[in-house]
């Protein structure tokens, strides 16, 4: 598991795009998932800051056991992106589950913002309230303004809200 | 009136759906006693026809009927607002006409 301050796990993953990607700071790596209705509800709010903070690599990794929860496979992983079809980061496949468990992802969403250095900055969620849009992930805007301006991160951690990650 | 709400822990949702039912029961007046029922495994989720957590029945029926294609698992539910956001709780207007419906 990995703490504020610790360097966060190398990865390289298969996407929904046919390409493989390799974790590259300064990263926002997000654990999501198709079938939990608060990572969907916070999906368009994730979106928009991977719009808005085009020097900063988002990653949208997709971790649940697709046996039991066949919505999250790699094949509705794909439908979705090429449904919505406006997707402004790469969406990953994590089929091991070994990526998620090297950061302690613990639900979808959980966002991890991983300074140039490789660092972890800030963990938890994207803003207090899955329901209320105009929130705008304002918890890791946040974390992402000050980490950006070199200054250390207000709050590093809040709790992560969602559907708990649905391990193998 | 029998009201039941089938949760799975998989999911944080559950409380703030029991709430809402409880405050919505007041409101309406209604007397009836929340049934919790916890679906632990794949098993109990195909023998209750479970479409995921939370699910709110009213004398038997789902307050927000899900699809024939819907399958039965631990799982969330996603549902809609009535003004189009995704939740992971029923529109408290739902769960206040079924509970007018079965008044």
């Amino acid at each position: 598991m990995t703490g504020i301050g610790d360097r966060a796990p190398d990865f390289s993953l298969p996407a929904t795009d046919g390409q493989g990607h390799s974790l590259e700071g300064p990263a926002v790596v997000i654990f999501t998932c198709n079938h939990c209705p608060y990572a969907l509800a916070w999906h368009d709010r994730l979106a928009d800051a991977a719009r808005d903070y085009p020097a900063v690599h988002f990653y949208a990794i997709n971790p649940n056991n697709a046996e039991t929860h066949p919505r999250d496979s790699f094949d509705a992983m794909r439908e979705r992106v090429e449904r919505e079809g406006h997707w402004p980061m790469p969406y990953l496949r994590d089929e091991s589950q070994e990526v998620a468990r090297a950061f302690g992802a613990k639900t979808t969403p959980d966002v991890f913002v991983i300074d140039a250095d490789g660092a972890l900055r800030y963990r938890g969620a994207p803003d207090p309230d899955h329901q209320d849009a105009s929130l705008n992930a304002s918890w890791l805007r946040e974390a992402l303004d000050q980490m950006l301006a070199g200054e250390d991160v207000a709050r590093p951690e809040t709790d992560p809200v969602g559907c708990s990650v649905k391990w193998k | 009136m029998t009201v039941e709400l089938l949760w799975w822990e998989g999911c944080p949702s559950h409380p703030d759906a029991l709430a809402n039912l409880e405050r919505i029961l007041r409101e309406e007046g209604v007397e009836a006693d929340v049934t919790r029922v916890e679906i632990e495994n794949d098993e109990q989720a195909r023998r209750e026809r479970f479409p995921g957590s939370p699910t709110i029945r009213i004398d038997g029926e789902d307050i927000v009927p899900p699809g024939d294609d819907e399958p039965h698992s631990l799982t969330c539910r996603v549902y809609r607002l009535r003004d189009g956001r995704i939740s992971p709780t029923p529109d408290p207007e739902d769960v206040r006409d079924a509970v007018r419906r079965a008044a």
